[in-house]
This record gives structure tokens, C-alpha cells and sequence, in this order.
């Protein structure tokens, strides 16, 4: 012990005891707040709108009487949404992220590249909003039906779908597309055969994760400007559409004039959630189930 | 049989009419596979291979020795042109393949790596079956028939030596082999696209003693059918294995000849120093 003062190390040990407990409670309290504030707000949505969930809200139409109230219509919309919004993200997402792993070479195009979608991902939905509704509801004039509010979204969700579907490549070994390669198959054969399967829990995970994004994301079909009317019910992409968290939007601006829009508001809140919970759940199932096993 | 060897036959039958043609029966003359001239290789900045010339001839066991980043692994690698895989690479000089330069741009790459198989340092099976692993080259290039397959999957496994350890269980994962079984089963992936040549990185680096003895010996019963050319480490397994060796130092071939000379009688001072262990 010849540099260790025995002393000195007896006289700041309560000291470093004392500033490793502080830090460990204040961690603690950071980590609480976040759990308190969630069980605050679920405990709020569930005790105001769980009443008001039985099948009849479940599969009723619009309703400017809130005991007649139902949100199918809602529902509807948001899944014809995912039948927009699903084929469109996979196939230019995991497309681009081939293009940008695979084919390009490394250089100054493909980090000017990486960096825009990078960006892409920063930009703020009302900002995709805007685009949306210049190019698809405007331009090229669809009108504000499920086909302009999907294209939208896909655009707001693409940046995501693409970089977690880069990353989920990019951790496949290289040893394995080396050896593929090496007995003379193509890129494309490399991909389909070696590097898909490898990558497919990565890039669905990822994939499902912006979905739920997509699902919840108001603010870009508040641009597109979907009517707050009653609409008939949509039965395909072309149609006009309300989605579940618009119908949660309208429902609470409006619960100055009939109070019991709250409780229909709580209560699409807890359907909404109860769909992310799934999709996060599917998530989870998807990571575990395929383990990498290289 | 497969439609490669078909293939294969079918150019073999014409070469021996052209050379039953010629005047008089030569002696065997060894063809020359490879050729490189004044091969230089940059990854970026560093100058990795300074200007190469070794002629490969069939049916060879070519050994590159040389301690490590002496580019003996990127002279390997730019055979296949797997070397293009590395981002920032700059390659000028020629490598010709049976007489094609293999640079060309009209040059198929696959068509070349489907001629010249190669092993790397760490097994690298698929995360599939066995079966599917040795399947996977056949099927890449078209073969889809059942039986030819099996075919196919039951001699590859045979030649490389694993077969009676694996014909049980063809379906499981490769995963469930050993280290060495592995690496007989990437030779085995390897023998089952039927090619000429087999490249082979370190193969056995990782491996422990059995396997490696394992490995050399099917080395050398592949030399009947195949040329091999073999980066190694370890210079008894040179000495072992093969019938010429290449030194290489800092980029540079030093020296090119029967594997007895090399380890017996080296001409350049900078072998025997390599060869008696007082560098590398």
C-alpha cells in the first residue's frame, strides 16, 4: 500500500456510499415518473371509457348521440389504411434498403443518400401532411379518400421501415453472403436465398413498429382534411374514411357540447391501444421466435 | 449424372480430339489454369498486393505462405474476385482464368466462381439443413430435379469425407455439427458445384489438431480431381500438403517453387528466415 492512504480511503468511504445512493434514487424516481404518469393516464382513459365498450359501439356506425355511437366506420378506415400502407412501406422500404446494403457502392451517393433518409425520418408528420395533400389529394387529385391518407403515411413511415430494415441486414454475417457468392449465385439469389431469411425478423419487427406509427399518427390526415361528418362506411381505398385516432380527435374537441363525447373519446382510446399492444406484442413473438442461431 | 459434367465431358472429349489430332502423343503437359501478371491491389491507400506474377497449373496443390497482412489472403480472394467485395478496392494487372482474363467486363463472374470453389477460414454453413447446405450451389444454377440432387447432396458429402457421419440425419441444422464437421460440410457444399479449381483460406486455422488431420487428408485425395490453392499458416501443413509453395512478404512474391526446395534449399535469404521461424 503505497500509494493507498488507508485513512483516507476509511474517510471518503461514507461519502461515495452516500453520492452512489443518491444516484441510484434519483434513477429511480426518473424511472417512476415515466410509469406513474402511464398508470395515470390509463387509469383515467379506462375508468372513463371502459363502460361504454359493448359491441354495439364496437360495430355501430357514427352517431350524433353518443348512446347510439359505434366505430366501426373508424375501424374500417384504419385497417383499408393498412391495406394501403403495408404493401406500399415493405416493398419500397425493404427495396431501398436492398438497393442501399447491397447494390450501391460505398461512396459519396450513398451517404448523401443515408444522410437524406436519415433526415426523412426527423421530419414532423404535419410537414408529410402538407406534402400529402399537394401531391396526392391535390396534384394528382384523389381527393381525401383511404388511397391519398395511405400514400401519406407510407411516406411518413418510409425513412423508419427503411433504416431498421438497413440495420437488420446489415446484421446478417457477412460470412454467410460471402459463402453464397463464392459458390457463383447472383446478389438477387443471395438475398432471396441467404439474406431474407436471415433479415426477416429484423426488418418485420421494424416494420410493425411504424405500423403502429402509422395507426396512431393524426396530425398528416387532419392536413389531408377528413371530414368530421358522418360518412358511410368505406369498403375499399377509394373510398372517403375516418381512422381511430381522428374519431379520438374529434370526439374530444367536441366535448365541450355533449359531454359524453369524453367517454366515447376514453373508450376509442382503449380500442386503439388494445390494436398497438397487439401489433407490439406481434413484435416481440416475431423477435423471439426466430433467435438467430449463427 | 448432372448436366455439368455433361458439360464438363463434353469440352474434355473435344480438347483430346484436338490433341489427338496433333503430330505426335506429348507427354502429359500440365495446362496452365491461372496466370497472373503484375497483379497490384490497393484497398484505399494501402498497397496490398505489389505487382504478383505466379502461373497455377491443374491439378496442383499451390500453398501461400507468408506472415499475416502479407496479402497472401487477398491474392486468394481476387482468384474468385470475391476481393471486389471490399469496399474501396482498386485492382490493375491481369489474373487469367484457362486463358481469360477474369477482369474483363464481359468476363461472367458467376459462371468463373461456379468453376472455382472456395473454402474460407471459419466454416461458414448456412443456417439451413445439411442437406440444403450442399443443395444450395446445384440449386443456384439450376438444378431442380429430386433425384439428381440427392444425387448430387450424397456424393458431395461422400468425397469430402462426412457423409457416413451425416446420412442419418440430413435434415437437421448445420449448426448441430462439430467445428470440423462443419468445415468438411463447406468443402462438401463446395466439391458439389463440380468445380476445377478449389480455393481454400486457412481452412483449418480454426479447427483443432484431429480436424485438421481430417481435413489435410481429404486435401490430399482431392488433388486427384481438382488443383488446390491453399493459404496457410502454418508451414508444417505446407510442407504436408502441398507440391509448390508461394511465399509472400509485404505484398511481394518472394519466391515460387517445388515445395522441397522452398523448405529445403530456399534461395532467398528472407524464406529460409520466414521457414526457421525468425520472423512471422
Amino acid at each position: 500500500m503505497e500509494h493507498i492512504n488507508e485513512e483516507q480511503v476509511k474517510r471518503r468511504r461514507n461519502l461515495r456510499l452516500l453520492t452512489n445512493r443518491v444516484a441510484q434514487f434519483i434513477f429511480m424516481l426518473s424511472t417512476l415518473f415515466g410509469v406513474i404518469v402511464l398508470g395515470i393516464l390509463i387509469y383515467r382513459v379506462v375508468s372513463q371509457g371502459i363502460g361504454w365498450i359493448d359491441i354495439n359501439f364496437l360495430t355501430g356506425k357514427l352517431s350524433t348521440e353518443p348512446e347510439r355511437a359505434g366505430i366501426l366506420g373508424a375501424i374500417l378506415g384504419t385497417f383499408w389504411l393498412m391495406v394501403v400502407v403495408v404493401p406500399i412501406t415493405m416493398i419500397l422500404g425493404v427495396g431501398t434498403a436492398l438497393f442501399l446494403e447491397i447494390y450501391i457502392k460505398k461512396g459519396r451517393l450513398q451517404s448523401f443518400l443515408q444522410t437524406n433518409i436519415a433526415n426523412l425520418a426527423g421530419v414532423p408528420s404535419i410537414v408529410y401532411g402538407v406534402l400529402g395533400m399537394t401531391i396526392f389529394v391535390r396534384a394528382l387529385d384523389l381527393g381525401n379518400i383511404v388511397l391519398a391518407g395511405g400514400l401519406t403515411m407510407s411516406l411518413l413511415i418510409l425513412p423508419i421501415v427503411i433504416v431498421a430494415s438497413q440495420e437488420a441486414i446489415r446484421s446478417v454475417p457477412q460470412h454467410l453472403s460471402e459463402a453464397s457468392y463464392g459458390i457463383g449465385a447472383t446478389k438477387w439469389q443471395t438475398i432471396r436465398h441467404i439474406i431474407i431469411p436471415a433479415a426477416l425478423p429484423g426488418i418485420l419487427t421494424g416494420a410493425i413498429l411504424s405500423f403502429s406509427r402509422a395507426i396512431g399518427e393524426t396530425a398528416p390526415l387532419v392536413v389531408i382534411g377528413i371530414p368530421a361528418l358522418l360518412i358511410p362506411l368505406p369498403g375499399s381505398i377509394f373510398d372517403k374514411f375516418t381512422v381511430l385516432p381522428m374519431q379520438i380527435y374529434y370526439w374530444t374537441l367536441d366535448a365541450s357540447l355533449v359531454e359524453e363525447y369524453a367517454n366515447l373519446a376514453a373508450a376509442t382510446i382503449i380500442v386503439l391501444l388494445l390494436v398497438l399492444f397487439l401489433l407490439n406484442l406481434a413484435a416481440i413473438i416475431i423477435r423471439h421466435k426466430f433467435k438467430k442461431i449463427y | 449424372m448432372s448436366t455439368l459434367t455433361a458439360k464438363r465431358l463434353n469440352i474434355e472429349t473435344k480438347l483430346s480430339d484436338d490433341l489427338s489430332k496433333g503430330l505426335r502423343p506429348v507427354e502429359k503437359v500440365k495446362k496452365m489454369i491461372y496466370e497472373t501478371n503484375q497483379l497490384h491491389i490497393w484497398y484505399g491507400e494501402t498497397h496490398a498486393i505489389k505487382g504478383i506474377d505466379l502461373p497455377v497449373y491443374e491439378k496442383e496443390v499451390v500453398a501461400i505462405i507468408g506472415p499475416s497482412g502479407c496479402g497472401k489472403s487477398t491474392y486468394l480472394k481476387t482468384l474468385n474476385r470475391m476481393v471486389e467485395l471490399v469496399p474501396d478496392v482498386r485492382i490493375s494487372g491481369k489474373v487469367a482464368y484457362n486463358g481469360k482474363s477474369i477482369f474483363d467486363e464481359s468476363y461472367d463472374v458467376e459462371e468463373l466462381r461456379l468453376r472455382v470453389g472456395m473454402v474460407f477460414q471459419k466454416p461458414n454453413p448456412f443456417p439451413k439443413s445439411i442437406y440444403e447446405n450442399v443443395a444450395y450451389g446445384p440449386r443456384i444454377h439450376g438444378i431442380r430435379n429430386k433425384g439428381v440432387l440427392d444425387e448430387i447432396v450424397e456424393q458431395s458429402l461422400r468425397k469430402a469425407y462426412i457423409w457416413d457421419e451425416v446420412k442419418d440425419r440430413l435434415d437437421t441444422s448445420a449448426y448441430s455439427l462439430s467445428g470440423g464437421q462443419q468445415q468438411r460440410l463447406c468443402i462438401a457444399r463446395c466439391l458439389a458445384i463440380e468445380p476445377e479449381v478449389i480455393l481454400m483460406d486457412e481452412p483449418t486455422s480454426a479447427l483443432d489438431p484431429k480436424s485438421t488431420f481430417k481435413i489435410e487428408e481429404l486435401i490430399r485425395e482431392l488433388k486427384e480431381t481438382y488443383s488446390i490453392i491453399i493459404v496457410t499458416h502454418n508451414m508444417q501443413q505446407a510442407a504436408r500438403i502441398s507440391d509448390k509453395t508461394a511465399f509472400f512478404l509485404d505484398g511481394e512474391l518472394i519466391e515460387y517453387n517445388e515445395t522441397n526446395n522452398i523448405f529445403n534449399n530456399p534461395s532467398d535469404s528472407r524464406t529460409e528466415d520466414y521457414i526457421l521461424g525468425r520472423f512471422g
